[in-house]
């Protein structure tokens, strides 16, 4: 049995990572049914951004949160209003087909920029330093990442159930027609999401970059992570999103357990018999 | 003359969709906390002449004023800004969100103010219409009257100067009907002006000061309720219609 609690408390903390990954795919997809195929481009693409920030500052990998964060929610503002808003409709397959090309892009540019090359940012002392917690060791940065996520789910739960912006929010994604004829600006609203979804990615870049290494085309996986974790929690729904996240993460440990190769399948099969079990997940958002 | 003191003036409003024309030529106004009822059988373009006035059609000719300005060229966004606020035939609630948090919504963005300064006005909203003791259930629960007095609740807490109620009698018990028409009166009597479409004509009638009557997107008749009622045109129009919308 105590052989089981290290990889299941190692899961949670990797699960903590597949939230962050998977926050903004549950936001976007909340408030405007958007699929974003280059969510985990994005991802990478923070990940680089966050590496030349490093390099020309020297900063802790954490204070490149500070520029990151901001230029990448102003890409999302812009992308949303600039590319996505023309796609959205009652046709669900120019979103797709739009990003899948915007994925291409990040991910061809990204190789021309910095070659295949895997980075990862040296996050000195956090990279090592873990706590004892009876005989099992707990590091410092995954738990710091379990902890931001969780605080992000808060933070936004409590945004969207609290403030007139998260209303509005709520309201448009309910009925888009009806929440402009009550006076929402919904391109702007949609831009907003969208800036705060790229917000969300520039802090899972980040954890990511500083976890592991990453390279032009780490992208696709961490979408597909992001993806499982929303489906397993249930579309529309944030704290099941952390809690797909989380068994995501327990999944691939115990696989691992199995046998190395075994961790990201283990992850797969949990995710489609959940589907196969309750098809809208595990918290679905009711109306 | 009317031209200046009119609430809403209408002139020469036309849209086909293709070889439909939906609304001819159509050209009216409206004084300040009059009501003006909207009559005429399905398909005469009554729903669409709400959708030219809220800016959510775009018509391909005439203008549209309001509270003097010409508002033609704003979008629908900028029209509830100012002031007109509709009612769906059809409820449309924010299901997903409580009663009072769809009045709030709805009382926040209508006139681009903070929460806090909306909320008395989605309080009192919600009070009007009877829906305060359920504010805190999600709308998506609520029966067809509660629906309808939601409706209701989201059009009055925007504050509107100009009021559109697209069948708001409509499915309800006489009962409900009574209720209804007396919160409207209410409203009518704080000084909103109201356009109502309706074909439960004894509500209409008790309340309106004009009526007129829409046929194949064209104004056929406009004028006093008892003399339009008792006009040859609209008997013509409403003895083609099944007795259940027409018995007074």
């Amino acid at each position: 049995m105590a052989s089981l609690l290290d990889p299941i408390l190692q899961g949670l903390l990797l699960g903590g990572l597949y939230t962050m990954f998977a926050i903004g795919l549950s936001l976007i997809f909340g408030v405007m049914r958007l699929v974003n195929i280059a969510h985990g481009d994005f991802i990478v693409l923070a990940a680089y951004m966050a590496h030349a920030v490093l390099v020309a500052t020297g900063w802790h990998p954490l204070a490149t949160l500070l520029i990151v964060v901001p230029v990448m929610a102003g890409l999302g503002y812009a992308l949303q209003r600039v590319v996505l808003a023309r796609t959205l409709g009652d046709d669900i397959l120019p979103p797709l087909l739009v990003t899948f090309g915007v994925a291409v892009i990040i991910q061809n540019g990204l190789l021309s920029a910095f070659t295949s090359n895997a980075l990862r940012l040296p996050s000195r002392e956090l990279e090592t330093a873990s706590l004892a917690l009876g005989s099992l060791n707990i590091g410092v940065l995954p738990l710091l990442t379990l902890a931001v996520a969780v605080a992000l789910i808060f933070g936004l739960e409590t945004l969207f159930a609290r403030t007139a912006i998260g209303r509005a929010f709520r309201a448009t994604s309910d009925d888009p027609e009806t929440a402009t004829a009550i006076g929402v600006k919904t391109p702007h609203l949609f831009a907003l999401a969208t800036a705060l979804c790229f917000a969300t990615i520039a802090i899972a870049g980040v954890f990511l970059a500083m976890r592991s290494n990453f390279d032009p085309f780490a992208g696709p996986a961490r979408l597909l992570f992001g993806f499982e974790a929303v489906i397993i929690g249930g579309l529309g729904s944030f704290w099941g999103t952390l809690a797909g996240g989380l068994i995501l993460g327990v999944a691939q440990s115990l696989g691992a357990q199995i046998s190395p190769q075994f961790q990201v399948l283990a992850g797969h099969i949990v995710f489609f018999l959940i589907l196969a079990i309750r098809p809208r997940g595990l918290f679905p958002k009711t109306a | 003359m009317m031209q200046s003191t009119a609430a809403i003036e209408a002139t020469g409003l036309s849209k086909s969709y293709g070889a439909l024309a939906v609304t001819r030529d159509v050209s009216f106004a409206l004084e300040p906390g009059c009501a003006l009822g909207i009559i005429g059988p399905n398909g005469a373009g009554k729903t669409t002449l709400f959708n030219l006035l809220t800016g959510a059609v775009r018509p391909d000719a005439g203008s549209i004023r309001f509270a003097g300005k010409d508002i033609s060229p704003t979008d629908a966004r900028a029209r509830c800004r100012m002031g007109i606020s509709r009612s769906f035939q059809v409820p449309q609630p924010f299901s997903g969100l409580t009663v009072f948090e769809n009045a709030l919504v709805a009382a926040t963005f209508a006139q681009g103010i903070s929460e806090q300064a909306a909320r008395p006005q989605a309080e009192d909203a919600l009070r009007r219409t009877g829906l305060w003791p359920k504010t805190a259930k999600k709308a998506g629960e609520l029966g067809l009257l509660d629906r309808k007095r939601l409706e209701l609740a989201r059009a009055i807490a925007t504050a509107p100067k100009l009021l559109l109620l697209d069948e708001i009698a409509g499915g309800l018990t006489d009962a409900e009907c009574v209720e209804l028409i007396q919160l409207i009166r209410s409203i009518k009597e704080s000084g909103v002006t109201i356009i109502w479409i309706e074909h439960v004509l004894h509500a209409l009638l008790s309340i309106v000061d004009r009526v007129m009557v829409l046929d194949f997107g064209q104004k056929i008749a406009e004028g006093e309720p008892r003399d339009i009622m008792q006009s040859p045109e609209v008997a013509a129009i409403y003895l083609g219609l099944d007795g259940e919308n027409t018995h007074a």
